[in-house]
């Protein structure tokens, strides 16, 4: 058995009287791929916004490495208004930054690409290393930590290289085609040295070929940086391919797990996704 | 090897520039206009410089500037009138309640650190505010900041509604040109620096910049207690351009017109905010000065002319470039002598085209 | 009792000004409501206003020189909007509100020009310069008139916004500009109906205001029009209710302020009320949240 790195339990959001993420409960091992579909607006980007800090969840926990990241139970307002389940169970309120989690070893990409646009992709890539560096306001100003500053530019560069990137370290971002824009926004975030890697639908708008592509490359990079993948997708190939565990959500609660055969074979995932007809 | 040369350029340049001061200073009478234009020209270059820091880097718009400069420049004027002078000065206040005085540069020093606490006392509250809130509760407590120093209780150090006067000041073009390009140099490094970067990255998309473990709130905070910092120096070397200040003068009429000098020189670009700052300095006082007085040429006279007509040009201009140049002068480019070659190379490309 | 005989005075004039700061501030909230920009020009609009009014009663009658101020501030507000606001649609927020701010620049700079730099004098209108005895308080006629005829014109307002169709346009421009756009609600129409609206009624709130002083000069829109913005953030920016009560609730408390012996503080009152506001409720008291999709 190996180490659970993730661990999400009774993590509900609830919108006002909208509950996105409804009781969700799932965990992620050591050196899997695990990933998480349903269909458009069952909660996916939520689960993901709950487990990095953008949003609070509204009840439960998230546990990293069998620490706690993340907790919270309903308060203020939505101590009446809440409708979800397990509404006693936590009583703690841990609310960290999204920086803070990205520290902690979880780095994530987003649905619609958000890149420094602005920026170089090698400055791009570099914005990462800017949180483990040694260095102060006064110290970087005056170039006190030049050693330190040297050292982050040639990992930026190291990592480029290996991404096949470094030949447009100078483009700026917001000009690259979009398949390599997808491919930076990866590379970034493995910048930030994670030990967990959040996918947000990175095979969206790719054809057949550059997801096969895709397929390899997070094979690729879960085994060269010793990575546990979890992953949101829509590709169903890529999803079956890839991953060793699927989570099937709908509607915000979770619906299905599984290997991805099980998952296939499940009639309550084929119902979510095809629909049932009325007459069946 | 490209960066070696650009540095060798760039100290090339300041010493010419300050061999052409030296030669001005002795050229002119020393109440010359163009005096006046450089010095002022350079105090509004930093002080313009540290709010593109904020607004242009960093992507916050805040529009505090004027009351850090009025900290700034209440800090040197406080902490430096002569201990003999202060009987004069605060002649409503027996004297005041300070009875040392510190040297100049001290005193300067002062100014951008009371400038950096009420900036770190009101970015606590205030970064949390997103764009146009926040631009609204900066300019808030610039107000508060204005009627607090005016304060009659306060009178024995501020001296209340009441000028200050007789601290020491500056002759040379030299001392607020030396004064702001240090400065203005601290603030270059900085945005170079890891941190520069960090505050881009906020300025880009504060989502991303988060999620590559940048804390938002501290980092908009260091960039809006740096900005302060150099804002209440400006503040500082103004009381000593001016001689005399009051609280009453730093209106948000002021905040206004840094912004404007910002925006004409590019949002993201210190050598456009310098360069904006002599061009808005030198046509607001000295080129657009012909304007206000009446002119006949031959029997004709000049319709419109009269004092006031300047600044209705000047602001139509403003307006102008506001609307129709948006990117500015520089846009978010930097000057540099590589760009000015590179720009008449493709000036001659083009035309070679054309012909 | 005692403590409301020694204020009436102070409350009286507090209630006046907050009706006049709520015709300002409707001006403020309306326009931000459909184009998220906060027109700084709006309290320049007011000044020019007043200006207006001095140097017409100079030649005409006031039966004509008043309504000549509504039209004239009218034409300079719709007139604000195509020049400075419309070309920059497209641009990002802060662009516009740049613009807005050199549009404040240039309405200043240009009634120093025409006025030479000199305080004009405010005419006397009759019947509400006319003094009269409130209580323990003398006070002139205007402080009653203005909060009856603010509450009159905002109930009109809400007719207007809530009944017909181009109301209907401005709230669904309110709610989302693109698609309200695509809906096919000629917005361009809707926005000028917003700085006609605003105008005219900065225009009636700039007769009452300097009624209340003696003279006008090109930096007298500046304070007011801030303080008009900061009660339509008080009330919740985009809501006129909420302007109107923030208005209201400003205008007291300043005078309050006053009548106990601060007025140095009075100004600055207002802004920490703001910032109180900004952090503990950002969207004012009546005001809808929203949040960023990530």
């Amino acid at each position: 058995m190996s180490t659970n790195v993730l661990r999400v339990e009774d993590v509900t959001m609830q919108f006002g009287g909208v509950v996105a993420v409804d009781n969700l409960s799932l965990e992620v091992n050591e050196g899997e791929i695990v990933a998480l579909i349903g269909p458009n607006g069952a909660g996916k980007t939520t689960a993901f916004n709950c487990i990095t800090g953008v949003y609070e969840p509204t009840n439960g926990r998230v546990s990293f490495y069998g620490k706690e990241l993340v907790e919270s139970y309903p308060h203020g307002r939505m101590k009446k208004t809440y409708i979800g389940e397990n509404g006693g169970r936590y009583t703690k309120r841990v609310v960290p930054t999204p920086d803070k989690i990205t520290k902690a070893g979880i780095a994530r990409t987003f649905q619609n690409i958000r890149l420094f646009s602005s920026m170089t992709v090698f400055e791009n890539v570099l914005i990462a290393k800017h949180m483990r560096a040694k260095q102060n306001l006064l110290t970087a100003t005056f170039r006190l930590n030049h050693a330190e500053e040297k050292r982050m530019r040639e990992e930026t560069l190291e990592l480029l290289k290996m991404q096949h990137l470094d030949h447009l370290k100078d483009e700026i971002a917001g000009s690259l085609p979009y398949g390599i824009q997808r491919r930076l926004e990866i590379a970034r975030a493995l910048a930030t040295e994670p030990k967990l890697l959040l996918l947000d639908e990175p095979a969206a708008g790719m054809n057949p070929q550059e997801t096969q592509e895709l397929a390899d490359f997070i094979r690729q990079i879960r085994d060269e940086y010793k990575l546990t993948i979890f992953i949101i997708e829509h590709h169903m190939d890529l999803v079956m391919q890839i991953s060793d565990r699927l989570y099937v959500l709908d509607f915000g609660k979770l619906l299905a797990q599984g290997t991805p055969e099980e998952i296939q074979n499940d009639q309550r995932v084929i119902d979510a996704y095809l629909g049932v007809s009325e007459d069946a | 090897m490209g960066k070696k040369r650009n540095m060798i350029l760039g100290a090339l340049l300041l010493l010419a520039a300050i061999l052409a001061i030296v030669i001005l200073e002795k050229q002119l009478p020393p109440t010359h206009i163009a005096l006046m234009v450089l010095k002022k020209g350079c105090i509004y270059s930093l002080v313009a410089v540290s709010m593109n820091l904020l607004n242009g880097f960093t992507g916050l718009f805040s529009l505090g500037q004027a009351g850090f400069m009025l900290v700034g420049a209440y800090a040197y004027a406080v902490l430096t009138i002569p201990v003999e002078a202060r009987g004069s000065v605060y002649m409503y206040f027996d004297g005041g309640i300070i009875n040392f005085s510190v040297p100049m540069l001290v005193g300067l020093l002062a100014s951008g650190l009371a400038a950096l606490l009420f900036a770190w006392l009101i970015g606590l509250p205030v970064l949390r505010l997103k764009s146009d809130y926040l631009a609204i509760a900066t300019l808030g407590f610039a107000e508060i900041i204005r009627a607090f120093f005016q304060w009659d209780k306060l009178g024995v150090i501020t001296n209340g509604s009441n000028m200050l006067r007789k601290y020491p000041t500056f002759n040379s073009t030299l001392f607020p040109f030396i004064a702001s390009a240090i400065c203005i140099g601290i603030i270059v490094l900085m945005i170079h620096s890891s941190y520069g970067r960090a505050f881009r990255a906020i300025r880009d998309d504060e989502v991303a910049a988060e999620a590559m473990g940048i804390n938002l709130a501290k980092h908009k905070r260091m960039s809006f207690c740096v900005s302060s910092f150099f804002a209440g120096i400006g503040g500082g070397l103004l009381a000593m351009y001016q001689g005399s200040i009051q609280a009453a003068a730093f209106k948000s009429a002021m905040t206004y017109e840094i912004l404007l000098i910002v925006v004409i020189g590019g949002l993201g670009s210190v050598t456009g905010s310098c360069i904006a700052s002599f061009l808005f300095i030198a046509s607001s006082e000295w080129w657009l000065r012909f304007l206000d007085s009446e002119m006949t040429i031959g029997s004709f006279k000049v319709p419109f002319l009269r004092a006031g007509f300047r600044k209705v040009v000047f602001s139509v201009i403003i307006m102008l470039i506001v609307l129709f140049a948006r990117k500015g002068i520089m846009g978010d480019h930097e000057f540099s002598i590589d760009g000015i070659c590179r720009f008449f190379r493709n000036l001659g490309k083009k035309k070679e085209v054309k012909s | 009792m005692d403590f409301i005989n020694k204020n009436l005075p102070y409350l009286l004039a507090g209630i006046s000004v907050g009706g006049q700061y709520a015709l300002i501030a409707i001006g403020y909230t309306m326009v931000y409501g459909i184009l998220r920009l906060i027109n700084f020009a709006h309290g320049d609009i007011f000044m020019v206003a007043a200006l207006v009014t001095v140097y017409a009663t100079t030649t005409m009658p006031l039966y004509v020189s008043i309504p000549l101020t509504l039209i004239v501030t009218v034409v300079l507000g719709l007139a604000v909007e195509r020049v400075a606001y419309k070309p920059l649609r497209n641009a990002p927020r802060m662009s516009v509100m740049i613009s807005a701010i050199g549009v404040s620049y240039l309405l200043q700079n240009l009634a120093l020009y025409v006025t030479g730099g000199l305080a004009q004098t405010y005419p006397a209108i009759p019947f509400i310069s006319d003094t009269i005895q409130i209580g323990s308080a003398t006070t002139k006629m205007v402080t009653v008139v203005t909060p009856i005829l603010t509450i009159i014109l905002v109930f009109a307002l809400m007719q207007l916004i809530n009944h017909t169709k181009i109301g209907m346009g401005m709230r669904a421009a309110a709610n989302d500009f693109e698609t309200s756009r695509l809906m096919g609600i000629k917005v361009d129409n809707v926005i000028s109906m917003t700085f006609l609206i605003g105008s005219l009624l900065a225009a009636i709130g700039s007769v009452l205001y300097f009624t209340n002083y003696a003279s006008v000069v090109p930096t007298s829109g500046a304070m007011p029009g801030l303080k008009a913005f900061v009660a339509a953030v008080f009330g919740g920016i985009g809501s006129i209710p909420g302007a109107v009560i923030g208005a209201f609730i400003i205008g007291i408390c300043e005078n309050i302020i006053k009548g106990l012996g601060w007025t140095t503080f009075s100004d600055a009152f207002t802004f920490a009320l703001l910032i109180v506001i900004l952090i503990v409720k950002p969207t004012g008291l009546f005001g809808e949240g929203a949040t960023d999709k990530v």
